[in-house]
C-alpha cells in the first residue's frame, strides 16, 4: 500500500473515530443526572427559575434534536456555543489550548532528547553500572502517581525553600517561565521511564540485528554504527509511545493543570462537565479525539520512515 | 493586590445579575452597587438609595438615590434602576434575584426626576428594603445587556480580563463613598484549596478566599499568613420532612433536637471554627430570637421520646453528599450520636451536582446549609405554604399567617414580635435541625490589612476590597 493512500486511509477511519467518540459522549453526558439547568440553579431550585433556565438554553428541546442541531453546525466548522457564558466556545478555549499547547510542547522538547540519550548510555553496557542506576531510578519514579510528585515538589521548592514559584496563578507562561519549572518536572517523571527503557530495549536489539551486523562486517563502528545504523531502527516503537505521550499531553493533564494552576484543556474539560455545559464538553472531545487521530497517524508515518522495512508497526 | 478565587473556569460571565460563585459576587460588588445591602447583622444598609420611605399602605416606596455616577462619568439615574430591575425580573430569563423583586408592578412605577424612583408592589410589603439587597439585584446602566467591558458604579473599574484566569480591575476615583485605597485589584481562579493557600505562602497571591479550618490552623502561627474568620456565615443543619414519616412526629423531632451533642459537631465537623446552633436560622442576625434558651443534649428525655414515637430501632436515611464542605462528616458523626437514643441513621451519599434538587422533594432527612439572608428571606423563600425551596415541608396556616403580619406591618416592633413568635414555634418543632454556625475563613498576606472580620459571608463587608489595603 503506497503511503498516501494508506494517510488517506487513516484519515477516513478518524473521521469515524471523532463521529463515534461524540455521540458516546452525547449519550453519556445525557445519562448523567440532572442537566445544566439544575446545576446553574444549585442550592436555590426553584422549580420556575429551573424551568426559565431549561427554556432559556433550549433544553427543553428533545435530546436527539439538540444533537442534530450541535452535528449540522460542527460540520460548517461551528463548534457551538457555551451552555454557560453564552458565548462562541472557540473563543473561550483558545486560551486554554494554548496553555496546554504550549506545556505539551516544552515538555516535549526536553523529554525526546533527554530520555534517549538516558537510554542510549544505559544500552552501552547492558547490565553494566550505570544501566543498572538508571534502570532503578526509572521504576522508582514510575511508580510515583502525579499528585503525589506535584504535592512533594511544591511543598519543598515551592514553600519551604521558595526557589521556585508554586503555581502558575495568572501569570504569562511565557513571560514567567519559572513556573514552569515543577510542572515540567511532573510531566517528565513517567515518560522519561517509558521512553529511556524503551529506546535502551530497541537499541540492544537493534544491536543484535542483522542490520547492524552487516553494517560492523563493513567495517563501520563507534558513534556512527550507533546513531546512523542502530538508533532508527531503535526508534521505532519509541515513537509509538511518544505518540502516546503527546497525546495525554495534549489532553491537558487534569491533576497538573489543577495543581500548579494552569487553566489549560484539562480544567476547561472538568469545569464544562460539573457545569454540565454539553456543547463544551463536545467541542473537547472532538478536539481530543481529532488530536489522538492526527497524533497517531504522525506517529505511523514516522515509524514507517524510521525502519521502513519493518513496515508500519501496527 | 491579588486575590485568589474559586471559579467557573473559562466559560464565566460578568454579568453581575448572574453571580452566583464567591467570586462572581465579590466581583460583581467590585463593580457595581445595589441601591441597598447587607450589614454585618444583615439589616439593611442603604447604597446607591440614599433613603426610602413606603406610603402607608406599604405598597409604594419613593426612593431616592445617591449623586453616584457609573464608571464612565455619566450620573447613576431613576431610569438605570428601572431598567436593572426589568432585566432581572424579566419572564424570559432566570436571574437569581428574580424571585426577590417579582412582586414589583414595574409597569406602574415610575421615574419622578433622574434622582427619585417611585416603585410600586403587587402588595403591602414593610420589608421592601431586603429586596434592595437581594443577592445579584445590581444596578447596571440603561441598556446594558453585554458585560464583557462591564461599566458599573462600584469601586473599581474593569481594565481586562481572561475568563477563568484573572480579572483586572482598577481604582474608581470618582466612587461615590470615596475611592477605594488599592490601585488595582487582580482576581485569579483556582478551584484547588491547596493552590490557593501555597501561592499565598509563597507571595504570589495576596489574598486566599475561602480556606478549610485546617489549613488555618497549620498555618496559624507560622507568621507567613493572616487568617480573618467571619461568624455565623453558615448555617449548618439537617433538614426533617414534616409531611411524611418518621418526621411527621413531632415527639420524633423533638427527640432528634435533643440528642444533638452540637458542640462535638462544631469541634470535629467545624474543627472549632463555628458555634453552636438553636434550631433558628440566622444567629447574630436583625429579628433573631436569642431570648429562646439554648438547646443542650438531654439523651434520657430524647430516648424516651423515640419511645413514645414507637421509633426505637428506626432505620433513617440521611440524604448527603459531598456538595459543601463537612456535610459527610457531618453525617457520620450524628448518626453515631442518634445510635445512643436507639435511632439508625443511615447515611446516604447523593450525587453532589444536583443535590439541592434532589433533596428538595424526595427523602425524609437531607444535610442542608445556608449562606446569610435576612431572616425574612430565609422564611419566605423555605417555610411558607407556598414557598419554591422548603426543603422542610413546614406548611402551617397560622405560620404564614404571622408570616403576612409580619411583613405587612410598618410598625418595627409588631414585626419583631411575629418574627419572634414564628421562631419560638420553629425552635419547638419545627423541620430545620440547625445544629452549628460555620466560621467563613479567608487567608492574607501579613502586609494586607482592612479585611472586616465580622461580616458574615454574603453580606456587604464580605469579599469587599474598596477598604482594603497593603502595608
Amino acid at each position: 500500500m503506497s503511503l498516501p493512500r494508506y494517510a488517506a486511509g487513516r484519515l477516513l477511519l478518524g473521521l469515524g473515530q471523532v463521529a463515534g467518540i461524540t455521540t458516546i459522549v452525547f449519550v453519556l453526558t445525557e445519562a448523567l443526572p440532572g442537566d445544566a439547568a439544575v446545576v446553574i440553579a444549585g442550592d436555590h431550585p426553584d422549580p420556575a427559575r429551573i424551568a426559565a433556565i431549561r427554556a432559556q438554553l433550549d433544553l427543553d428541546q428533545p435530546a436527539w434534536q439538540r444533537y442534530l442541531d450541535w452535528l449540522t453546525d460542527l460540520l460548517r466548522g461551528d463548534l457551538g456555543v457555551s451552555l454557560i457564558s453564552q458565548r462562541p466556545i472557540v473563543e473561550r478555549l483558545a486560551d486554554s489550548a494554548a496553555a496546554t499547547l504550549l506545556l505539551a510542547a516544552v515538555t516535549l522538547l526536553v523529554l525526546v532528547p533527554l530520555a534517549v540519550a538516558l537510554g542510549m548510555l544505559a544500552a552501552r553496557r547492558e547490565g553494566g553500572r550505570l544501566d543498572r542506576v538508571v534502570s532503578a531510578v526509572s521504576v522508582a519514579l514510575y511508580a510515583v502517581p502525579e499528585f503525589a510528585l506535584a504535592i512533594l515538589l511544591i511543598a519543598v521548592f515551592g514553600v519551604q525553600l521558595g526557589w521556585l514559584p508554586p503555581t502558575a496563578f495568572g501569570a504569562d507562561l511565557l513571560a514567567r517561565p519559572a513556573v514552569l519549572v515543577l510542572p515540567l518536572l511532573v510531566l517528565l517523571a513517567r515518560p522519561i521511564c517509558t521512553i529511556s527503557r524503551l529506546t535502551r530495549a530497541g537499541m540492544l536489539d537493534a544491536l543484535r540485528g542483522e542490520h547492524v551486523r552487516h553494517a560492523r562486517r563493513l567495517g563501520i563502528t563507534g558513534s556512527r554504527l550507533w546513531l546512523r545504523h542502530a538508533l532508527p531502527g531503535a526508534l521505532a516503537p519509541v515513537v509509538q509511545q511518544l505518540a502516546r505521550t503527546t497525546d495525554w499531553l495534549l489532553g491537558g493533564v487534569i491533576v497538573v493543570e489543577a495543581v500548579f494552576v494552569i487553566p489549560g484543556l484539562g480544567t476547561a474539560l472538568v469545569d464544562a462537565v460539573s457545569t454540565r455545559d454539553i456543547p463544551t464538553v463536545q467541542a473537547l472531545c472532538v478536539l481530543v479525539a481529532v488530536t489522538t487521530v492526527v497524533v497517531n497517524l504522525v506517529a505511523d508515518l514516522v515509524a514507517f520512515r524510521l525502519a521502513p522495512r519493518t513496515g508500519v508497526v501496527r | 493586590m491579588r486575590a485568589a478565587f474559586a471559579g467557573g473556569g473559562v466559560n464565566e460571565t460578568l454579568d453581575p445579575h448572574l453571580a452566583n460563585l464567591f467570586n462572581e459576587a465579590s466581583r460583581a460588588k467590585a463593580m457595581f452597587d445595589k441601591l441597598a445591602d447587607y450589614g454585618p447583622d444583615v439589616s439593611i444598609q442603604p447604597r446607591l438609595a440614599e433613603r426610602w420611605e413606603p406610603s402607608s399602605d406599604l405598597t409604594r416606596w419613593r426612593i431616592t438615590l445617591r449623586q453616584a455616577t457609573f464608571h464612565d462619568g455619566t450620573p447613576v439615574r431613576a431610569a438605570d434602576v428601572l431598567y436593572s430591575y426589568a432585566r432581572i425580573t424579566d419572564p424570559k430569563r432566570a436571574f437569581r434575584a428574580k424571585a426577590s423583586l417579582d412582586l414589583l408592578d414595574l409597569p406602574n412605577s415610575r421615574a419622578v426626576d433622574d434622582r427619585t424612583l417611585e416603585l410600586v408592589l403587587k402588595r403591602p410589603f414593610a420589608e421592601f428594603p431586603n429586596a434592595l439587597a437581594a443577592f445579584g439585584a445590581y444596578i447596571v446602566p440603561q441598556d446594558a445587556d453585554s458585560f464583557e467591558r462591564p461599566v458599573g458604579s462600584g469601586p473599581f473599574t474593569f481594565d481586562s480580563w481572561q475568563p477563568g484566569r484573572s480579572l483586572l480591575l482598577k481604582r474608581y476615583d470618582g466612587y461615590w463613598e470615596g475611592a477605594a485605597h488599592l490601585d488595582e485589584l487582580e482576581y485569579l481562579i483556582s478551584n484547588e484549596e491547596s493552590a490557593r493557600v501555597n501561592a499565598l505562602l509563597a507571595g504570589q497571591v495576596d489574598y486566599a478566599h475561602d480556606i478549610t479550618p485546617t489549613t488555618a490552623r497549620t498555618h496559624a502561627d507560622g507568621g507567613r499568613m493572616a487568617v480573618t474568620r467571619m461568624p455565623n456565615s453558615t448555617m449548618q443543619s439537617l433538614a426533617m420532612k414534616v409531611d411524611r414519616p418518621p418526621f411527621d412526629n413531632r415527639d420524633l423531632r423533638e427527640a432528634m433536637f435533643l440528642l444533638t451533642d452540637r458542640q462535638q459537631l462544631v469541634d470535629t465537623v467545624l474543627a472549632g471554627s463555628g458555634q453552636v446552633g438553636n434550631d433558628l436560622y440566622g444567629k447574630g442576625y436583625q429579628y433573631y430570637a436569642d431570648d429562646i434558651p439554648q438547646r443542650t443534649p438531654d439523651l434520657d428525655r430524647a430516648r424516651f421520646l423515640v419511645d413514645k414515637a414507637g421509633a426505637r430501632g428506626l432505620r433513617i436515611p440521611l440524604d448527603t453528599a459531598s456538595v459543601a464542605s463537612g456535610f459527610v462528616e457531618a453525617a457520620s458523626v450524628f448518626a453515631e450520636q442518634a445510635k445512643q437514643v436507639g435511632l439508625v441513621i443511615e447515611p446516604a451519599l447523593g450525587n453532589k451536582d444536583t443535590y439541592w434538587k434532589d433533596i428538595l422533594n424526595s427523602g425524609v432527612l437531607a444535610s442542608y446549609r445556608s449562606g446569610a439572608m435576612p431572616i425574612e428571606t430565609h422564611i419566605s423563600q423555605r417555610l411558607l405554604t407556598n414557598s419554591t425551596t422548603n426543603a422542610t415541608r413546614w406548611a402551617r396556616p397560622e405560620f404564614d399567617a404571622l408570616y403576612t403580619k409580619a411583613v405587612s406591618s410598618a410598625d418595627e416592633a409588631t414585626r419583631r414580635q411575629a418574627y419572634g413568635d414564628m421562631q419560638r414555634t420553629l425552635h419547638a418543632e419545627g423541620g430545620f435541625l440547625i445544629w452549628g454556625f460555620a466560621d467563613f475563613l479567608v487567608a492574607t498576606a501579613p502586609r494586607v490589612g482592612g479585611v472586616s472580620a465580622d461580616a458574615p459571608a454574603n453580606t456587604l463587608d464580605w469579599a469587599r476590597f474598596d477598604k482594603v489595603w497593603l502595608g
